[in-house]
């Protein structure tokens, strides 16, 4: 009896150790409900390659609720290791100097390989500083895509249209057939944002505001305003449906078959299979036939990994391991099958291609070819204080555009006087 | 005699110390802190920062946005307050006359209080959801051009509808067992003195709900002010064109998602002034004319 208890004991001891041996690193992410679920399951994948690194992922809500409990943390000195931040707020934390290692140091200072060309075009310096050295890693990465309705197309006689111009031709046939031409979820990040990108137009002084903070936005420009000027005229042609600012109202339209048209983001595709009884398909993002060089790549939307400062070598090295775990091209493949965000690494890509995904769901596909579209000056991405209060500058002044309480001129007059008191407080606040 | 109460004269200080000590660590530590930070532009993860003495008051105080934002949540909340007191009074005079099956009445009247902001604010935008909400579709049948996504107007109207629905039940129960404080002998002599039952309401019940009446008007505010925040969170986010957000909202967007300290800092030291001057004016001007 003494005997098998000093053993169990023993047991135990020894069980204990092993887990004491492991280092914990943590990890602060927004992923809920079905992508929550993939998170996990990728944490459970690197816990089950190696013994020696224990990670714990927790879910902290939306992007915004985890950006402040980050915030809230790390004041209180009591910081995970990493944190997932959304591309509206990468400057909040890159500017913060000294609040988190860069990534590309932490990788190298742990012998990880790290070659920024390893990852796709579109990708690879949305989150470095103006060097070209990644200072977040990219995690998930999404790029805004039109999806259609084959039947409502089929009915009108119409084809999908790759540009404005034949979206224009589109749309009255479609009004025939029953159908609002087009719909969009999310103007800033659509309808701005990748619009510059498309056209290859500049957004922002000091080169998308990538080399300083002290920088103005470009938004106030022809092409931007004629193009909101034609949406504008769509919406009061029937052309084009406005559901308000929130990302579902405008998705429903589509999925309940008001709409024909709908552009969304690259992620969306998982979503839109469980949800649509109809047949849809994906196309790329239109863009103006002889505005700027259109058509260019498009930027990256979602959020990327973060490490925060203030942790032993010992948990960084954790840090390094996972996210070597995490660009193995077979993680990225699944990450990418399961959620429909883009595969972040060239490899992950081969692999999909090799392995015939493709070929199954060809839609799957389109994201990564818009992302690898040729790049041009001003499509590597942005980098602007206040970001997301500037979002919300815009969302205003776009509600207003379309019931006409202002024209485009004054609404754009606005967003350009109201986004550069906001840079300016940006830059006064964290440029010492 | 006058030993024995000095004695005792620490033992209410000792009552009164847990309350101090909440109010203390829960409001006036944070209150101060908040001042400070008025005073700071510091980066979020708080790296670096510097004092600037009024600048973010100016830059708030300047802003179009929030001039537009203070005077919505000041009609926001009278009218909030006004219609919550005038629907839940005559709910309760109403339920209070009810002899059979009163109790169920009155459980159902009291039910909304269980809701929260947020799950009413939820059950408010879906009955007027543009694809499948029932209200917006007969308001739209009426003949109503009924729009919330564009007109200013309807969204406020949504909201101000929310916020009165989760309110009332609130105010109910205060009216009912104010009403049912009134004692039985006061009424039967208002019976025999006058046979009008309105004037005998405006004549002798509403003066004794007065007291009552006073305090749902302080709370009242309190509630339009700062907790209808999770109502607008989650049915209009503040569209169109920030036409719904109240003065809290801003403080959310500005602290919580833009993470800009010192401009939200001063914006709830200003809210916190506001608030402040319109409880002394409640209670110098008011409340005189309230009897106990």
């Amino acid at each position: 009896m003494f005997r098998k208890t000093l053993m169990a004991a023993a047991a135990v001891f020894a069980i204990g150790n092993t887990a004491q041996a492991a280092t914990e690193i943590t990890w602060w992410h927004a992923m809920d409900g079905a992508l929550g679920d993939v998170v996990n399951q990728i944490t459970e994948d690197f816990n089950a390659s190696q013994d020696e690194y224990k990670l714990v992922s927790i879910n902290k809500g939306g992007y915004e609720d985890t950006m402040t409990a980050g915030i809230a943390a790390f004041r209180a000195k009591n910081q995970p290791n990493i944190i997932q931040i959304f591309d509206a707020g990468a400057a909040t934390i890159i500017n913060a100097k000294g609040a988190v290692k860069p990534v590309q140091d932490l990788l190298e200072a742990n012998n990880v390989n790290f070659d920024i060309n390893d990852y796709i075009p579109g990708v690879r310096y949305f989150y470095a500083d103006s060097d070209g050295k990644m200072i977040g890693m990219p995690f998930n990465s999404s790029t805004p895509l039109l999806y259609y309705n084959k039947e409502a197309l089929d009915k009108a006689g119409v084809d999908v249209p790759k540009t404005w111009q034949e979206f224009e031709a589109a749309a009255p046939k479609l009004k025939e057939a029953g159908y609002t031409a087009l719909a969009q979820s999310h103007s800033p990040w659509i309808f701005f944002e990748n619009f510059m990108s498309r056209h290859n137009l500049q957004m922002a002084t000091a080169n998308n505001g990538y080399d300083s903070t002290d920088v103005e936005i470009l938004y106030n420009n022809d092409a931007l305003k004629d193009h909101w000027q034609h949406v504008k005229d769509w919406k009061d042609a029937g052309y084009y449906g406005y559901y308000g600012r929130a990302w579902g109202a405008n998705q429903d339209a589509f999925v309940q078959q008001q709409v024909a048209m709908w552009i969304g983001s690259s992620g969306s595709f998982g979503g839109l299979r469980k949800s649509a009884q109809f047949d849809f398909g994906a196309s790329t993002l239109p863009y103006w036939e002889g505005t700027g060089d259109a058509p260019k790549s498009t930027f990256i939307g979602g959020a990327a990994l973060f490490a925060f400062s203030g942790h032993d070598a010992a948990q960084d090295a954790g840090v390094a391991e996972f996210f070597k775990f995490l660009t193995k091209p077979e993680t990225q493949y699944y990450w990418h099958k399961e959620t429909g965000y883009v595969p972040i690494t060239n490899a992950a890509y081969e692999l999909a291609k090799e392995d015939g995904y493709y070929k199954e769901s060809p839609d799957a596909e389109v994201g990564i070819t818009q992302l690898s579209e040729e790049g041009g000056e001003w499509t590597k991405g942005y980098r602007l204080g206040f970001y997301v209060q500037i979002r919300e500058v815009i969302y205003r002044e776009v509600d207003k555009i379309m019931n006409g309480e202002e024209t485009v001129d004054a609404a754009f007059a606005t967003i350009e006087e109201e986004a550069n008191g906001l840079l300016k407080r940006f830059n006064d606040t964290y440029s010492n | 005699m006058k030993r024995v109460q000095f004695e005792h004269s620490a033992v209410p200080y000792l009552f009164i110390a847990p309350q101090i000590l909440i109010i203390s660590i829960f409001f006036l530590w944070p209150a101060v802190q908040a001042l400070y930070q008025s005073f700071l532009l510091e980066d979020a993860f708080g790296m670096s920062s510097q004092f600037v003495w009024f600048r973010n008051f100016e830059d708030v105080l300047t802003s179009s946005s929030w001039t537009r934002s203070a005077i919505f949540t000041v009609v926001f909340s009278v009218l909030v307050s006004v219609l919550s007191i005038a629907i839940s009074l005559f709910l309760a005079v109403r339920a209070d006359e009810v002899i059979r099956g009163a109790k169920s009445y009155k459980t159902l009247l009291m039910w909304g209080y269980a809701i929260a902001p947020p799950v009413a604010g939820l059950l408010g935008i879906m009955m007027f959801n543009p694809l499948m909400g029932d209200l917006y579709k007969a308001f739209n049948s009426f003949g109503f051009e009924f729009n919330h996504i564009e007109n200013a107007n309807d969204a406020a109207f949504i909201v101000i509808l929310i916020a009165v629905w989760k309110q009332v039940s609130v105010n109910f129960i205060f009216f009912l067992s104010g009403l049912q404080g009134i004692p039985k002998s006061v009424q039967e002599a208002a019976t025999l003195d006058c046979k009008s039952p309105e004037r005998r309401f405006w004549t002798i019940t509403f003066p004794l709900l007065a007291p009552t009446t006073f305090f749902l008007l302080v709370i009242n505010l309190t509630y339009a002010f700062f907790e209808t925040f999770g109502i607008i969170d989650v049915s209009t986010k503040g569209a169109p064109g920030g036409s719904t957000a109240t003065l809290v909202y801003k403080v959310y967007v500005d602290g919580f998602l833009g993470a800009d300290m010192g401009g939200s800092a001063a914006q709830s030291v200003l809210l916190m002034i506001m608030v402040s001057v319109l409880t002394v004016f409640q209670f110098r001007f008011i409340e005189r004319k309230v009897h106990y």
